[in-house]
Formats: C-alpha cells, sequence, structure tokens
C-alpha cells in the first residue's frame, strides 16, 4: 500500500472498518480511547504499512483534540474516523511528498467537524426511534431494550465507517493534488502545522489545568526539564 | 432469558429497613453485568440520554426478581430503570451496581426513583473532573512525551493505551462493586478522598507533564537538523497562537481556529504561490 496513488473501493474497506470501529469507542463502545487520534492515526497508518507517518498524523491531531474534552453532554469533533482517515491518507501518499502532513491534518480537523455533525444526527435517530417504542418501554420489554441498544451500536459503527470511507474517497485527490503542487520545504511545513496545532494544545492544557493551585509552576518547571531535553538529545 | 443455569434465585431481602442480606446473584449474571457496562451509551440520545443503557446494564440482575423474567416485578424494574437517566460513562457503573442492588432488595420504586434522580448529578460532575479533564489529557501527555523521546508507534500506543485503561476498567469494577455493596447508601463512597483529592494530583501531574511533552514532542516532530528559524518559529508560534485563543476562549473554539488557518496555509502552499 506504501505510496499507492489511487486504491480501489475494496482496498480502503479494511480502513472504512477501522473507521467504523474507532468511531464506535467515541461514545458507544467501549470508550477505551482507541479512538484517539495517536492510537487511531497511528493503527490507520500501520495498516497502510506506514506506521511512523500514521504517528506523526495522529500526534498533530492529538494536540488539537486536547482542547475538545467530551465533558457532559457537549458537542465535540469525532476524531476517532477522522483521525483513521487522516493516518490512511498520509500513509498513502507518495512517499516524500511535502504536503502529506499538513493536507492529512485539514482532512482530519474537517473529517472531525462532518463527524460532529453525524453523531448529532444518530443521537436524534436514536431518540425518535425510543420515542416509537415508548409504550414497550414503559412495559419493561428486554427485547425493545436490546434492540434499541443494538440497533444504536450499528448505526454508530456504520456511521463512522461510512464517514471514514467518504472521507478518503473526497480527500485522496487533495493529497494526490498536494503531493505534485506543493511549494514550501516539508520541515517548514511540518513546523507551521505543529505551531498551530501546539498552540492549540497550550490553551486547553491552560483550560483544564490552571484551577489548581501550583500547576503554573509545575508547568514551568517541566517545560525547562522538556526544553532542556530538546536541547541535550 | 431465564436466569443462567447454576445461578440460584434471589430471596427477597429486607429493602424497607436499607440493611439487607446480598441477594445470591451469580459470577455470570456479574459478569454480564459488567461487559454490558461497555455499551452503556449504545443508544444514547438527547430525550433520554443513557436511561436505556442503564436498563440494558442492570437487566441480568433483574432476571433474579420474584417471578423471574415473566414476572410482573422484572417489568416493572426495568421500565424503571430505563428511563431517563445521566452520568459519566464510566461511573454510571456505580448507579448499574446500587440500582440491581435496590431492585433485589425490593426496595419501593418510588424510593429507587428518587435515588436515581440524586444520582445522577455527582456521578456526572465526578467523573468529568476525574477522567475527561483529569485522566484522559494526562494520558495523552504522556503518550506525546513517549512520542518525543523518540519510542516507536507501538509503544507510543501501548503506554496510551495501557495507562489510560488500567485506571477506566479498575473505575468499572469498583463502581459496579461500590454500587452492589452500599446500594441506596453509596454516596459516602463518591465522597471519599480519591474523588475530592484525585482530581487535584492528576492536575498537577498534567501541568508537569505538559510541560515536558510539548517541546519534546515538537521537538521530534519538526525533526533533526532542521535550523534555528523552524524552531524559533515554532515557539513564537505557540507562545502568540495560545495568548490569541485564550483570549478568545468562550467566544470560539482554538480547533475552528486552527482550521481555518490550516485551510488557508493549504492554499497557499499549493495554488496561491503557483498564481
Amino acid at each position: 500500500m506504501t505510496g499507492s496513488l489511487a486504491p480501489g473501493l475494496i482496498a480502503l474497506l479494511p480502513f472504512a472498518l477501522l473507521g467504523g470501529i474507532c468511531g464506535l469507542d467515541v461514545v458507544s463502545f467501549p470508550q477505551a480511547m482507541i479512538s484517539r487520534p495517536i492510537v487511531a492515526a497511528t493503527a490507520a497508518g500501520a495498516l497502510a504499512g506506514r506506521a511512523g507517518l500514521g504517528l506523526l498524523v495522529g500526534v498533530a491531531v492529538e494536540l488539537i483534540a486536547l482542547e475538545t474534552l467530551p465533558v457532559g453532554a457537549s458537542r465535540y469533533p469525532e476524531w476517532g474516523s477522522a483521525s483513521v482517515a487522516a493516518g490512511t491518507l498520509a500513509a498513502m501518499s507518495p512517499v516524500g511528498s511535502p504536503g502529506t502532513v499538513p493536507v492529512a491534518m485539514l482532512a482530519a480537523l474537517c473529517t472531525a467537524w462532518v463527524g460532529d455533525w453525524t453523531m448529532i444526527v444518530l443521537r436524534r435517530w436514536n431518540a425518535a426511534r425510543a420515542r416509537a417504542h415508548v409504550e414497550a418501554l414503559d412495559a419493561g420489554a428486554a427485547s425493545t431494550i436490546v434492540g434499541l441498544q443494538l440497533w444504536g451500536l450499528t448505526a454508530d459503527f456504520a456511521r463512522a465507517g461510512t464517514l471514514t470511507l467518504v472521507a478518503l474517497l473526497a480527500w485522496r485527490p487533495v493529497v494526490i493534488a498536494a503531493g505534485t503542487h506543493w511549494a514550501l520545504d516539508p520541515r517548514v511545513s511540518r513546523a507551521i502545522v505543529v505551531g498551530t496545532a501546539a498552540a492549540v494544545a497550550v490553551t486547553a492544557v491552560w483550560k483544564v489545568f490552571h484551577a489548581t493551585a501550583g500547576t503554573r509552576w509545575l508547568f514551568c518547571g517541566g517545560l525547562a526539564v522538556g526544553i532542556s531535553l530538546l536541547v541535550w538529545t | 432469558m431465564s436466569p443462567a443455569s447454576g445461578e440460584t434465585l434471589a430471596r427477597p431481602g429486607r429493602g424497607q429497613s436499607g440493611e439487607s442480606r446480598e441477594p445470591p446473584v451469580g459470577v455470570v449474571t456479574r459478569m454480564s453485568i459488567f461487559t454490558r457496562l461497555f455499551a452503556i451509551q449504545g443508544s444514547w440520545n438527547y430525550e433520554i440520554l443513557s436511561g436505556t443503557g442503564i436498563g440494558f446494564c442492570v437487566e441480568p440482575a433483574l432476571r433474579h426478581l420474584p417471578g423471574g423474567p415473566t414476572g410482573r416485578a422484572y417489568h416493572e424494574a426495568l421500565a424503571r430503570e430505563s428511563r431517563y437517566f445521566n452520568a459519566h460513562p464510566y461511573l454510571a457503573a456505580v448507579a448499574v451496581g446500587a440500582l440491581a442492588r435496590a431492585e433485589l432488595d425490593l426496595v419501593p420504586g418510588e424510593r429507587i426513583d428518587r435515588f436515581r434522580t440524586a444520582l445522577c448529578g455527582p456521578l456526572g460532575s465526578v467523573g468529568d473532573r476525574l477522567i475527561w479533564a483529569g485522566w484522559l489529557p494526562v494520558c495523552s501527555l504522556l503518550a506525546l512525551a513517549v512520542y518525543g523521546l523518540g519510542a516507536r508507534a507501538v509503544t507510543v500506543m501501548a503506554v496510551f493505551l495501557g495507562a489510560y485503561n488500567v485506571v477506566h476498567l479498575s473505575l468499572r469494577a469498583w463502581g459496579v462493586h461500590a454500587g452492589w455493596t452500599h446500594s441506596l447508601r453509596v454516596a459516602p463512597a463518591l465522597s471519599g478522598r480519591l474523588f475530592r483529592s484525585w482530581p487535584q494530583y492528576i492536575a498537577r501531574v498534567g501541568a508537569a507533564l505538559a510541560g515536558v511533552a510539548l517541546p519534546v514532542a515538537l521537538g521530534r516532530f519538526i525533526g533533526p537538523g532542521v535550523g534555528r528559524g523552524p524552531i524559533v518559529g515554532v515557539i513564537v508560534a505557540t507562545v502568540v497562537g495560545s495568548v490569541v485563543l485564550a483570549r478568545l476562549q468562550g467566544r470560539i473554539e482554538g480547533w475552528r481556529i486552527a482550521l481555518g488557518f490550516l485551510a488557508a496555509f493549504v492554499l497557499y502552499a499549493t495554488v496561491a504561490r503557483h498564481v
């Protein structure tokens, strides 16, 4: 699969399946966080034979995903299938293509945004189905409850798998175009991507931890250690 | 849907007084409840939230009610447990254990309803603080630090999934056990030291870890042999960007700004420079 430009629909199905599994993990089952970008994108990259490239994209998306934690019933981007799509796109890009990481990252953000919308549609659909079976629920019918659960799980899996497949089909031409038309140095491109992601991550970390006493000093201490490690290694 | 073979039917406890003998629910039923917990949000929706999921998880225990799965007690209990419920998905295990025990202890339905309502708030807020805004970002930062220190892809994944799921699985298992053991008196278990102090400890570890992880992860991401220009550029962009995003907090999310910026950048790098 390495460097393949135009894999057929059948070749994309394993990635759609992985996207379905990771999308399912976000909310429905089993919430073991295999849907986090650093896992999902890496797994997709490994499936395509380039785990390192999947990890690279996964790290960048993970930095941004730090901002959108699934607290309460809030709306948040669906990172599971988006990360699989991004990891796959990166791993399938031509070897040495300079625009791979920025375009894969852009694909991840757009897909996650659409994924958020699809999750809302699914939740409304789940509500409609529950409403349609309200009499059976009020009667304590186990078959109805099991049926609603199974339907919800299946629909979520189908939603995420389809989203992954559509994202791969839609973004593959963009990745190919970026491979031939990209005009910037790849390392500069990666620096811009990671700078953007890091800015979001720093804000997210501040938002999550700043209320606890002493965290600013601990962050500064950690930063000193991190910069020292960066300089010495 | 009959009780699993080899399991003994429960005898009614003394639910009214709050003190009861433990219903003899077997390992098969306990395992069934535990595995169903992973799908507790399978039909999550905006109207009854995870209500159906609670009913789904409690159902194996309800088969032990007098009359079995065809009896009136079973259906009444299942209907009650499938109504609106909201909680953190991992800590919902506490509710599942407690509600299963209360139903088998034949606690009056009105009292169970009040207990369900009272549980929603604490189980949501405690779980959000401990996991979503605590352990999850800490594990992400740990994985980023491991990546920055040069680990292979499989190691990064293993560290993240291992660290996260040790707590995740333990919390679910503890939740069912605590709920089942304490039933309607589970509140003290939720106000214990673990839930009061740990979010603060986790936040401190997270802050220190963030300081270590971000520079090393950025360093590896950009790659070796790059000049000072990109490194300085990334540091400046990170500082300026985070200040801007912090000021915009509450008005627009950072990932949306990142999306707009990246779209403009990709357009510039592929199209605009050729025009």
